[in-house]
Order: C-alpha cells, then structure tokens, then sequence
C-alpha cells in the first residue's frame, strides 16, 4: 500500500513536471518525435525491400523436364522421391497434354503448329514445378533431383537466382543496420537532449536528496517523465505513419512502377509500426532520463 | 541526552584547507545553539557535516544515534530524514507550489493524503503562511519563502533543526520574525543549530553561543548577551 502510494505519487509528479517544464520538455519531445519519424521512413523501406525480396525469392521454381518415354508410375515414384528432400515446399505436376493445351491457348501461332503433331509425337515432357523453402540451397536441391532416375534436365535460372539471392541478402543487411544505427544514435540524442533539459533541474535534485529521499525515490520520477516524454513525442510520427503510408499505398495502387514491385498491404503493418515507434520512444525516453538523473546523484 | 556528539573531529579538504581542527562538541536535546564566527572560521563546514554534505576526515560524528562519518552516500536519506536544513537562500522547488513544497517531504514516505493534508496545514498555520498555501514560491517575499522552507524542515517532526544563516537576506523585522517562529518550535522540543553573522539577534535571543574561529571552538557561553569584538 505504502509502496503503491509513492509511486502512484511518482507518476503524478512526473506528469506533472512534464508540463510544468514544458519549454524543456518540449525540446525532448521534438528531438523525439523528429528521430521517430526518420526511424519510421527507414522502417517502412527496410520492410518492403524484404518483402519485395521474399515475394521474388517465393517466385523461383526449380522445373523439372521428366524423361520423355516415363510411364505413369515411374511419374509418381519421382514424386515421392522428389518430397523427400528437405528443403522442398511444394511441387505441382504438369502433364505434357495440360502444357500442350495451355500454350495452344496462349496464342494462334503455338496452335497452327500444335495441331498438326500427331498424338504420340508431341515432343513435350512431362514437369515437375517444385518450389523450394531456403533459396540459398536451391543449388544443391536442384542437384539432387537432377540425379534422381526418371528426370531428364532441370531449369531454375542457374547464375541469375544465385546473383539476386545474393544482392537481396546484401540489401537486407544494409536496411537492418541503418535501422539499428539510426535507433542507437537517437537513444543517445535523446539522452543527452535530456541531459541538459535535466541539469537545469540539478537543484531540484539537491533539494530532493535534502529533504530526505532516497536515490531510488529522486530516479523513479525522472524515468517516469522519460516515459511521458517518449509517449508524447511518438504521436506525430504514429500519425504520420498510419496516414502517410496508407494514403501512399492508395495512391500507387498497393504496387510501385510495375506490378511486379507490390508494397506491403497497410493492414495490420501500420499499427504493428505504430507500436515499435511507441515502444521505442518509450524505451528511449527512460534510458535518456535514467542516464541523465544518475550523473547527478552521488550513489 | 546528547542529541549531537562530535569527538576529535578534523576536516581537511581535498585542496589541502583545514577547516576544522580536533573539535569536540556536545549538544543536548532542546538546546537552541547559536553558532558564530568570522567568515572562514569553519562554522559552515561543522554543520554541514552534521547534514553530511561533508564527510570528516577523522574523528567521529554522532547525530541522533546515527554515525555520520560512516553512512553511505546511498544511505544519506536517512539521516536527512531525521533532520530539517534550512539555509539562507531558501531552496525551495520553483515548480511546486507552497503547499507541495512542504508536502514534498512527507510524499517521499508514503504517508496517506489526509494524514499529508492535516500535517502541512498544521505547520503551514505554525509559520503563518495558511492562507498562501496555492502560491508559488516566487510570489512570496523573502520572509515568506523562508518560512515556507522552515515549515519543509520541520513538517515530519524532526529532532533537530540546522540552519545556515537563515536570516542573511532577510531585513531586520523580518529576521525577528523568522526567530520567533524559530523560538516557538525550539521551545516544542526541536533542537536548534544555527550558524549566523548577525550579532544584534543573537544578544536579544540569549542562547548558547559556540564562538569559532580558525576551525577551533574559541568560546562557549552558556547563555546570555554575546559582545565578541571583530566579527
């Protein structure tokens, strides 16, 4: 009870104070709120670079040219085979006649030429089109259904995956790493924009300590209003994210220049965004104000 | 019962001053002890190490059962509870009005509100200031904001009261103002140390009288009218 009624004073204190300083705290809360934002931006590129990068990663199909003479159970024994590599997600069979059908359909010059193949000479192959979980070790999966007996060549764009694999992993790292530095480099912004808003207060401390309180009852009130401070100088960037990105998907049709790049669908990715900045700002504002109060406290 | 004990204390600081030499002091309880001395003669540092804001460099320091020259800085507080300071330039937080000044101290225990509210209106009423209780402290005048300070020290009852000259910028009708109130609560049982320059207070109030000089205990009168020449 004793316990709950310090520190429900702590918190009024601290709210308090946010208010009474507010031209101090005012120079915390934009300091916030403007790193937000750029944290924000940097956040809603990173994620979808990543998720343009996994949609083409998603799009990379291993086929697989089945010997032209197979019979149909030989077909399923190379199925079951084929499931039994570890790194396969999924695999769906094309039968020579449904591919026939399909191109036939595509366009009137396939099917001038088609229709004259007599029933037993259409020299398409049966396919398998298996996707794979990692793409890193596509190479090694293709391998193995390559020596699967039945199969006869398999096509995933060898060399050109490999390259793209390989720049997307390099730009994902790129994105998690301005994100990591840009959200360092703000805690210490904001620490030491509350540091000097803080030293004006040094006396109030000194009076604290005078008047009996111990460093845990002059630190509390201070994280408290760190905490405040974080809260309220995320709302512009929280705004600002929900509206701005939604508008900007609108916009753009939910795709960016071709059809081929799609932005990531506003819902639940906004408020899920919306939540990191908040925590952040919180995160920040206490760990700027705790490391501001404590230079000033002889522990 | 000796409320302060200082034996064979010695305080020399960093830069090499000596402020106080081989000092031994004994205060009662309910004593009122004026302290005085020109301006360099320790008297600042002696109660500051009652409060520990100073340390002693040997010697031992007892206030209220509590050895000072060993506690903490972590559990200064403690001490600070047990005692009110007040000093001459009030020190009061400019953010909070008079009634959260005084009420500051009490909050940092966990008392319940009401009990908060009935003490700091009774102390409040005590100095005088019952009816400025919503007022900031820079809408006050420098008797008011230091009886806003006195009544902050003495809110949780303490057992000694230290003032550091609390009537340096104060005039002369304010000043006796401020000892009368000073007096009444001397004489409800708190002890007094008080450090002052001002010889025309000391000689009307009659106390005992700690007379310093060059860090060493020159004089102690017992009671009565103090006429020491140069200070």
């Amino acid at each position: 009870m004793k316990a709950f009624r310090i520190l429900s004073r702590n918190i009024r204190d601290s709210f308090q104070s946010v208010f009474r300083n507010f031209s101090l705290s005012l120079a915390s809360i934009s300091c916030i709120t403007i790193t937000l934002l750029v944290v924000s931006i940097s956040m809603i590129l990173s994620v979808n670079v990543n998720n343009f990068a996994s949609l083409v990663e998603k799009d990379v199909t291993i086929v697989t040219f089945l010997d032209s003479d197979i019979s149909e159970e030989k077909i399923k024994v190379v199925e079951q085979e084929i499931r039994r590599l570890n790194n396969v997600e999924s695999i769906t069979f094309q039968s020579k006649d449904e591919i026939t059908k399909e191109m036939k359909e595509s366009s009137d010059t396939f099917k001038a030429i088609m229709d004259e193949w007599s029933e037993d000479e259409n020299p398409l192959q049966d396919t398998y089109l298996v996707k794979v979980e990692d793409i890193n070790k596509i190479a090694s999966t293709a391998k193995k259904i390559k020596a699967i007996d039945g199969v006869d060549i398999i096509k995933y764009g060898e060399g050109m995956v490999e390259q793209l694999v390989a720049v997307f992993d390099v730009v994902r790292k790129i994105c998690l790493g301005m994100v990591v530095a840009l959200i360092v480099v703000t805690a210490f912004l904001i620490s030491n924009t509350i540091k000097i808003t803080i030293f004006s207060r040094k006396r109030e401390i000194e009076i604290m300590r005078l008047v009996g309180a111990s460093n845990l009852n002059i630190k509390i009130p201070f994280i408290f209003e760190g905490l405040f401070l974080g809260v309220i100088g995320s709302i512009i960037p929280i705004i600002a994210t929900i509206y701005g990105y939604t508008v900007l998907f609108e916009n753009f049709n939910g795709q960016l220049f071709s059809p081929f790049i799609k932005l990531v669908e506003p819902q639940p990715f906004i408020f899920l965004l919306s939540l990191v900045l908040v925590v952040i700002g919180i995160l920040v504002g206490m760990f700027g104000s705790w490391r501001a109060v404590k230079k000033y406290l002889k522990i | 019962m000796d409320l302060i004990r200082m034996k064979n204390v010695k305080k020399k600081y960093r830069n090499g001053v000596t402020a106080i030499y081989d000092l031994d002091l004994k205060i009662k309880k309910g004593e009122f002890v004026f302290v005085i001395g020109s301006t360099g003669c320790g008297k600042s540092t002696l109660i500051k190490m009652l409060y520990r804001e100073e340390k002693p460099t040997s010697g031992q320091i007892i206030v209220g059962g509590l050895d000072v020259g060993k506690l903490r800085n972590s559990k200064v507080y403690k001490l600070r509870r047990k005692l009110g300071v007040v000093f001459q330039d009030f020190k009061l937080l400019p953010k909070k009005t008079v009634y959260e000044n005084v009420a500051f101290s009490l909050e940092i225990f966990g008392l319940p509100k009401d009990e908060i509210y009935s003490k700091v209106v009774k102390v409040l009423d005590l100095v005088g200031l019952k009816n400025k209780a919503k007022h900031y402290p820079n809408q006050l005048s420098g008797g008011e904001q230091q009886r806003v300070a006195i009544a902050r020290a003495i809110v949780n009852g303490p057992k000694l009261l230290i003032c550091d000259e609390p009537t340096g910028n104060l005039d002369e009708v304010t000043s006796m103002e401020i000892m009368n109130v000073l007096d009444a609560i001397n004489k409800m049982g708190t002890t007094i140390i008080m450090v002052t320059h001002d010889t025309e207070i000391v000689n009307k109030m009659k106390k005992r009288v700690i007379l310093l000089d060059a860090g060493r205990v020159l004089k102690d009168y017992k009671e009565g009218t103090y006429t020491h020449e140069g200070i």
